[in-house]
């Protein structure tokens, strides 16, 4: 089987494709980096020329606005060129392939793509090309593949834990909601196991959870009560609208009366437990406006840190291990 | 031409023999086994001391992708990969473009194949018009063009009823109908074995319900119809239970094992290798062990290689998007090594697996070297290494987890009706 194609050969940071298998001391290296890029937000000038005379490329197969902003901000906030590219696919509109597309934008001097794509594993084809014709100068940044992985959005969730808790070790943390078809989720586990989450749980319904999810650490729970007793963590994940459509989910509307999270079923938790969601979120879906916009959710201070952290992993990728 | 292979150590399963012996060949069949026939004089001798002499290969489902798909691969490249890959006969199903589903074009193939004059081309005729799964085709006319099973390739038939007539009709005629048993709605969208490796890369999973449910139903259906039911390329433990059953409760049934199969599972899936993107997927560890145990002791019929070559554009895309299958051709006798290697089995049980089984399978007077039967030979070294590379390959279809790895298994001559269809290069 191939090499873990994001550490390079000595183990080193080459590409950021998925928490899973990142060493503990590289996560925490990430988030430690981050701190004081939190700050830079707060000065008269809020940028850094750790990048200058870089460029990235925001190489986005899917849409996503949010996303995309907060990679861009990161990286003019370094001071790097940024240009952006929304590449949306579809079966009937089969232009460019992806490899072709990368080797045109790697000749234009890239030295870093940034790539959200609808298909689980995009981001590694493109790592694995750059490797096998010997450019690997230019790095990887995974901003989310199919279904597979979203690692910054992971790691600046562990960077708003460890700002409200500190210590992993000592955590009850519960991801809940669509998880068979979340990113996010996954990447959170393997950062959570990685740091030494001892309790990690994730709430829902059979047809939202992955077969085998058990193997990847977490304990199953059907019921949210339950789920949520005692935690320190409410980890909640979009539910996208179509998946009421179909046969996984009835209504939106049973959906939140089960699976919503309520001031009523957040009670069960610690009582300084915190709420976390990767936005957008849908009020009365998965989460209502009370707890969205209530006194423990860190909704907003995730997405400013959220950049503090893309510039940390943009800084350590290109700018010589800042 | 009168042919002697001389010194080495022949190999039938079909006759039980493992022993140093001579064949004796003339007009394109097997004369003696031996000892020479009084006044045979050989146009040729063909050296194969320190080499084992076999029945030529068959395999059971090689697509040559010709008509329609020859920017992948085309009669020509398939079945020079085929004879360098010591198969002789090789069965083909009818997923071409368009599909086999009408005389003319199994006609057409056949003819193709003929003129080539390497490996025995066998096509399987479409069980249902362009594979749709609505209309019957024509599967006495297609009998008798050429076509010696049917088969709705990888296309599942959704229509239960259309399937059950279909079953009642190839009964009519004793013909056998080649099924894969896959469940297409619990498969829908699904690219990898529904398990923790799916979980992890975040790729839509293929229960093994999906391929128990099928069989299911195939075993039901076959029992109601009286047709005769091939079950093609199982994948898990569970599947080969129903298998074990039926047979038990006294059914007639046959079914094959994909060679890769035998030795991939999910975890090589890797990094999203799409080379280990096939159908049906790469099952779990346990299953694997299971298929390799049961071909072992002949719970599996036969061997298969599932030769699929896909061009490279279609492979360098992500896992999801890339065209499964994998080539195989080249790699049956090797990988069945390796495999009768780590089973330690004796070769003759292997070859068997590859020869008289599979013959027996397609109903095919084959896969043996009895005297006055067709001279289709393979002469291997069992032991000496090949590296499977994109320049060793022949066929079209450079697309295996096996690129750059050794494997055991050189061949070192191909007859076909007595004629030397391929010879090794000689090594320096």
């Amino acid at each position: 089987m191939a090499r873990n194609p994001q550490l390079n050969k000595n183990g080193e940071l080459q590409h950021l494709l998925t928490t899973e298998g990142l060493p503990r001391d590289v996560i925490t290296r990430i988030l430690d980096t981050a701190e004081p890029f939190a700050g830079v937000a707060e000065r008269e000038v809020k940028k850094v020329p750790l990048l200058r005379g870089k460029s990235v490329f925001n190489l986005f197969f899917e849409n996503s606005t949010r996303t995309r902003t907060t990679f861009e901000i990161a990286a003019k906030r370094l001071s790097a060129d940024v240009i952006n590219l929304n590449i949306a696919t579809s079966s009937t509109n089969k232009g460019e392939t992806l490899l072709d597309t990368v080797d045109n934008l790697a000749a234009m001097q890239a030295d870093m793509f940034v790539v959200r794509h609808a298909s689980s594993g995009a981001p590694y084809l493109i790592a694995q090309h750059l490797e096998a014709t010997g450019r690997d100068h230019i790095h990887v940044v995974n901003a989310g593949d199919g279904r597979h992985a979203h690692p910054t959005q992971g790691l600046l969730d562990m960077y708003t834990i460890r700002h409200y808790k500190r210590d992993f070790t000592q955590l009850s943390v519960a991801i809940v909601g669509d998880i068979l078809h979340s990113r996010v989720a996954r990447s959170q586990i393997h950062a959570l196991t990685t740091l030494g989450v001892p309790d990690l749980r994730a709430i829902a319904p059979k047809t939202l959870l992955p077969h085998d999810i058990e193997r990847l650490g977490c304990r199953v729970y059907n019921d949210m009560r339950e789920g949520l007793r005692g935690v320190d963590v409410v980890m909640m994940l979009r539910l996208q609208n179509e998946r009421m459509q179909g046969s996984l989910l009835p209504s939106a509307q049973e959906y939140f009366k089960f699976f919503g999270l309520t001031e009523d079923k957040l009670a069960v938790a610690k009582p300084d437990a915190i709420v976390l969601h990767p936005g957008p979120m849908n009020r009365g879906v998965e989460i209502d406006s009370a707890v969205a916009d209530g006194r423990q959710a860190v909704i907003l201070p995730q997405v400013t840190f959220g950049i503090a952290v893309r510039m940390a992993v943009m800084a350590m990728l290109a700018g010589g291990n800042a | 031409m009168k042919i002697h292979i001389k010194g080495g150590r022949l190999i039938d399963p079909a006759q039980d023999i493992d022993a140093p012996t001579d064949v004796y060949i003339a007009a394109g069949k097997v004369v003696a086994l031996g000892t020479a026939p009084d006044g045979f004089h050989a146009n040729r001798v063909i050296d194969a001391s320190g080499l084992v002499v076999a029945p030529g290969l068959i395999d059971l489902c090689a697509r040559l992708r010709e008509p329609g798909l020859e920017y992948r691969a085309t009669l020509e490249s398939e079945v020079a990969a085929a004879v360098a890959g010591g198969v002789t006969s090789l069965a083909c199903p009818p997923d071409t473009d368009p599909v086999l589903d009408e005389p003319g074009l199994v006609e057409m193939l056949k003819h193709r194949a003929r003129m080539l004059n390497l490996a025995h081309v066998y096509p399987h005729g479409a069980l249902t018009a362009g594979l749709k799964g609505e209309r019957l085709t024509e599967m006495g006319e297609l009998h008798d063009a050429g076509c010696i099973a049917f088969s709705q390739a990888n296309v599942p038939v959704a229509d239960t009823q259309v399937l059950f007539r279909a079953m009642q009709y190839a009964a009519t005629f004793g013909y056998t109908v080649w099924l894969q048993p896959t469940d297409m709605h619990l498969a829908a969208g699904g690219v990898a074995h529904e398990g923790e490796v799916a979980a992890r890369l975040g790729l839509t999973g293929i229960p093994v319900l999906a391929e128990t449910l099928a069989i299911g139903q195939m075993l039901q259906l076959a029992r109601a119809t009286g047709c005769k039911l091939h079950l093609a390329r199982i994948s898990s433990r569970a599947g080969l239970m129903l298998i074990d059953q039926a047979r038990l409760d006294g059914m007639q049934v046959s079914c094959d094992v994909a060679i890769h199969a035998l030795h991939l599972c999910d975890v090589d899936i890797g990094y999203f290798d799409p080379q280990c993107r096939t159908v049906p997927p790469l099952r779990a560890q346990f299953d694997r062990e299971a298929l390799r145990a049961a071909l072992a002791d002949g719970r599996i019929d036969a061997l298969c290689s599932d030769h699929t070559p896909v061009d490279d554009d279609a492979k360098q895309v992500p896992f999801a998007e890339a065209e499964p299958g994998t080539t195989g051709l080249e790699l049956l006798l090797p990988l069945t090594l390796a495999w009768a290697r780590e089973m330690r089995l004796p070769l003759k049980v292997a070859l068997a697996r590859i020869t008289a089984d599979a013959a027996r399978v397609l109903g095919l007077n084959a896969g043996h070297l009895r005297v006055g039967g067709a001279a289709d030979v393979c002469i291997f070294d069992p032991e000496a290494p090949v590296r499977i590379s994109r320049e060793s390959l022949r066929s079209q279809g450079k697309n295996t987890p096996y690129l750059g790895r050794e494997l055991p298994g050189r061949v070192s001559a191909t007859l076909v009706s007595g004629q030397v269809v391929y010879e090794a290069p000689v090594r320096h």
